[in-house]
């Protein structure tokens, strides 16, 4: 087992890949009472087209796939799997994103007990026509919730302004029409590519004994009988460099519209630290234009353009990235125009080397802070892990960050065909 | 654990602890909920975080924090029971994971003082353009609600269900009484609230080796402690209330008001919690399970307590066409429980369950100082530990004795259009 201690947070991680390709995280933190367990495959909403595990065509699967595997992975033949958790005093849950789907429980007794629980489940999978046929119900329900939330259609309506062929512009439930199709065979077919252990990544963090959890892992691990690891093969369709679609309006019953800015990025970088380095840049020119202290948010709220509700996020992985920045507004046609003007005057000099260093010490001081969280360091650790890179490492790459790099980046960041704008009006 | 002391005009909280890398302060000003103040009170801490006198923007103010690797200020307005809480919320990380080994908590209380005690004044009240641009923000928020459907369901209930009871009032305020407000009659509000609501200091962190008392000493300017006003209201309500009301929606909300007769201080507190779990606290409760997962009639459907009111909430989501069924499986949950259709085997899960949910909000900055909170609000000794111990005790009799306290009050459906 590799121990890792990082100074600076003072931090130790301990990890091993197991033979089945399974790679395992563990975080002791013997102050806190609770442990926090996650179980994540690389597979998300964006997987859609792939070939088949021990097979050679190509084949595409309904949308929302991914998230429907998620439910009904904790139904079981004879019982529901939360049951199970419940009996040990865990609470569990789940959650998929575009690129992830990720199974926890969080517990602060009869962690062995319940770490089984969480390992077994996910790797015992029973669907049925009745159960799928079942689920088709309930997950309808959650598509209409989120069809009512304005802030959702927003986010999401700004994806698909920006994406034209990219599966990350369907929405991760899919639709109502789309789960209607998924069939029991589909769900097996997705869960035995997906679900193989050299796919995923298993943190635990808390109160913790490091040596009786990697054992209790490498037992359960070595009864298990798996495929030999394979590479799973994935396509993307080619996405254009500019945006789908300039503008793009949904209209459903809201107070105040809402305008948000998309910017698509190009030229992600597949080594690991360079792609790091990017997002971190991102984060910082957004931070540094936008948040509160930003140089930009000071004159958009004196205009009344924006309320509390205005922000921004980005977002970077392999396959695709973006920010989006807006939020609610009763003038939403000047936001939009506005925040465009500010992002195409972004040049070298936008950031001097006093606010980067500024914004560089906030983002350091927030990292650290989010480290309180097991909840933040698992999830996060887990993220890049599957992306390749070490998060704690990476902090250091952060604090390296000069104000040369900041300058190259502003320098060619955006140009007008990556920006996009999603307006959300009233009926 | 919780370490008090009654200082002049407040008392400091200590909560030493190596959970976390960052120090947290919280000040907690509190009074009797009323018309007369929550709307001043929910005006408030939208002004004080744009401007002190020493940082006359909020952007200023804001890249003060920046230089504080990140320092978080918030200010907020809550109820919980019948008080009013203005908090004032300052976190900052604790300097041994910094290279740069500064006097952070210093600085940081230096603003928090100037934030508090330093505001920019114009005249004899606060500065008029910022009032004026502040109240079009609290409005906003206002409104915001009609967007938050679950929110705006529960709101509503609470409105009509307390209607006679101060707990009713809204958190935001009230649009009508934000236009009688000046930027004089909102300082003298603000002055008569520092030196008259009473005053609670919380301290959580590593703070061992840190002059931390004579710090906040030095922060906290006052004379006199106020106690808090416990109440009890005893009035009946066993009608059971039903409004339906309609909305552009799909979804249809679907929520219940309860009198559990039950609160913080009393004896059978711990078994309320046992209830509401077993009730709709957990994934593996009968609302949750019956509801959503047997009948798929909800995406969630789930019931919470309010502690110092004596409330117990049911919220769910439903398709519009279904509330009469739905209305009555959830009415039939409630029946069950009052008739001990629950195992000893399920009240043990949802014991272990409960302590397990108070234990994890202890391993958050923010969840402990709350939690510590209640006590002081219910005017109580009982620590987070002596309701973890009582929680273990409880039994199925216990349990079911709670249940015959509870009385339906309230049934509530924010529907579509149509429905």
């Amino acid at each position: 087992m590799e121990k890792l201690y990082y100074n600076q947070i003072d931090e130790t991680i301990y990890n091993k890949t197991l033979p089945n390709g399974l790679r395992v995280f563990l975080l002791p933190k013997k102050e806190m009472a609770k442990t926090y367990a996650i179980f994540t495959t690389n597979y998300g909403s964006i997987d859609q087209s792939f070939v088949p595990l021990n097979e050679e065509k190509l084949i595409t699967v309904p949308d929302g796939i991914a998230h429907f595997l998620e439910h009904k992975l904790f139904e079981k033949e004879d019982r529901d799997v939360f049951h199970d958790f419940s009996k040990l005093g865990a609470s569990a849950n789940a959650f998929t994103s575009f690129t992830k789907t990720a199974y926890l429980f969080s517990a602060t007794s009869k962690i062995m007990e319940n770490l089984k629980v969480l390992i077994d489940f996910v790797q015992m999978p029973y669907f049925s026509e009745q159960s799928v046929e079942k689920e088709k119900g309930i997950i309808a329900q959650e598509i209409k919730m989120y069809d009512d939330q304005a802030d959702w259609r927003a986010f999401f309506g700004t994806i698909k302004s920006m994406y034209k062929s990219h599966p990350v512009q369907i929405d991760i439930a899919g639709t109502v029409d789309s789960i209607n199709k998924i069939t029991k065979d589909d769900l097996y077919t997705c869960y035995n590519t997906f679900y193989h252990p050299s796919n995923m990544v298993l943190f635990v963090a808390g109160n913790i004994d490091v040596d009786e959890t990697i054992k209790l892992i490498e037992t359960n691990q070595l009864a298990k009988e798996f495929a030999p690891p394979e590479p799973i093969t994935r396509k993307f369709p080619v996405e254009q460099a500019e945006v789908a679609e300039k503008e793009l309006e949904i209209t459903m019953p809201v107070n105040v519209p809402k305008a948000l800015v998309g910017v698509k990025e190009v030229d992600i970088p597949t080594d690991p630290k360079a792609f790091m380095k990017k997002e971190y840049l991102m984060d910082i020119a957004m931070d540094a234009i936008f948040s509160r202290s930003g140089y930009a948010y000071e004159q958009l709220y004196e205009e009344g353009l924006i309320d509390q509700s205005f922000g921004c996020e980005t977002h970077l992985e392999k396959e695709f990235g973006f920010s989006i920045i807006g939020g609610n507004s009763k003038k939403p046609v000047e936001l939009a125009n506005a925040i465009k003007h500010i992002l195409l005057s972004v040049n070298k000099a936008s950031l001097d080397e006093e606010t980067f260093d500024r914004i560089k010490r906030k983002k350091l001081g927030h990292l650290i802070r989010s480290l309180n969280s097991l909840e933040f360091i698992a999830n996060q650790y887990s993220h890049y892990q599957l992306i390749g890179i070490d998060l704690f490492e990476s902090i250091e790459w952060f604090e390296q960050l000069t104000y040369q790099e900041m300058q190259e980046f502003l320098s060619n960041w955006i140009n007008e065909k990556q920006l996009s704008v999603c307006y959300v009006n009233n009926k | 654990m919780e370490k008090i002391m009654n200082k002049d005009g407040y008392d400091l909280h200590l909560l030493q602890t190596k959970k976390f890398k960052t120090i947290h302060l919280s000040l907690k000003f509190t009074t009797e909920l009323c018309r007369e103040v929550v709307t001043n009170r929910a005006l408030l801490p939208y002004l004080l975080q744009q401007a002190t006198a020493t940082y006359p923007t909020a952007t200023k103010l804001r890249q003060k924090l920046d230089e504080l690797y990140g320092a978080i200020l918030h200010i907020d307005s809550s109820k919980k029971g019948e008080n009013s809480i203005l908090t004032f919320r300052l976190e900052i990380i604790n300097d041994q994971f910094l290279q740069d080994k500064s006097s952070l908590i210093e600085e940081a209380l230096q603003l928090l003082k100037d934030v508090i005690y330093n505001p920019k004044l114009e005249n004899n009240g606060f500065d008029n353009k910022i009032l004026e641009r502040e109240k079009q923000t609290l409005k906003n928020k206002m409104e915001s609600l009609n967007e938050d459907k679950m929110s705006l369901a529960n709101t509503r209930m609470i409105e009509e269900m307390c209607a006679d009871e101060p707990y009713h009032l809204r958190v935001h305020g009230y649009e009508e009484d934000l236009d009688t407000i000046t930027s004089e009659s909102l300082y003298n509000y603000y002055e008569e609230l520092l030196t008259s609501d009473r005053l609670d200091v919380y301290v959580v962190g590593d703070i061992e080796n840190t002059p931390i008392e004579k710090l906040i000493d030095e922060t906290i300017n006052r004379k006199k402690q106020a106690s808090i006003a416990t109440k009890k209201s005893n009035s009946h309500h066993s009608v059971d209330k039903v409004l339906v009301e309609h909305d552009q929606i799909q979804q249809a909300k679907l929520h219940f008001g309860f009198r559990t007769n039950i609160t913080f201080n009393d004896q059978d507190y711990a078994a309320l919690h046992v209830f509401n779990g077993l009730f709709g606290g957990f994934p593996s409760s009968k609302l949750f399970m019956n509801v959503r997962e047997k009948h798929s009639l909800a995406y969630y459907a789930a019931s919470r307590i309010e502690s110092h009111k004596g409330l117990l909430f049911v919220f769910s989501g439903i398709a519009p066409n279904q509330y009469e069924k739905a209305k009555e499986i959830i009415l039939e949950q409630m029946e069950q429980m009052r008739s001990g259709q629950f195992t000893e085997e399920q009240v043990e899960e949802t014991k272990e369950m409960t302590i397990n949910q108070l234990k994890e909000t202890l391993d958050n900055p923010q969840g402990m100082i709350e939690l510590h909170y209640q006590s002081v609000l219910a005017n109580s000794d009982k620590f987070p530990e002596d309701l973890i111990a009582d929680v273990k005790r409880v039994t199925k009799q216990d349990v079911l004795d709670v249940s015959k306290k509870i009385v339906l009050n309230m049934t509530y459906l924010l529907t579509s259009e149509e429905g």
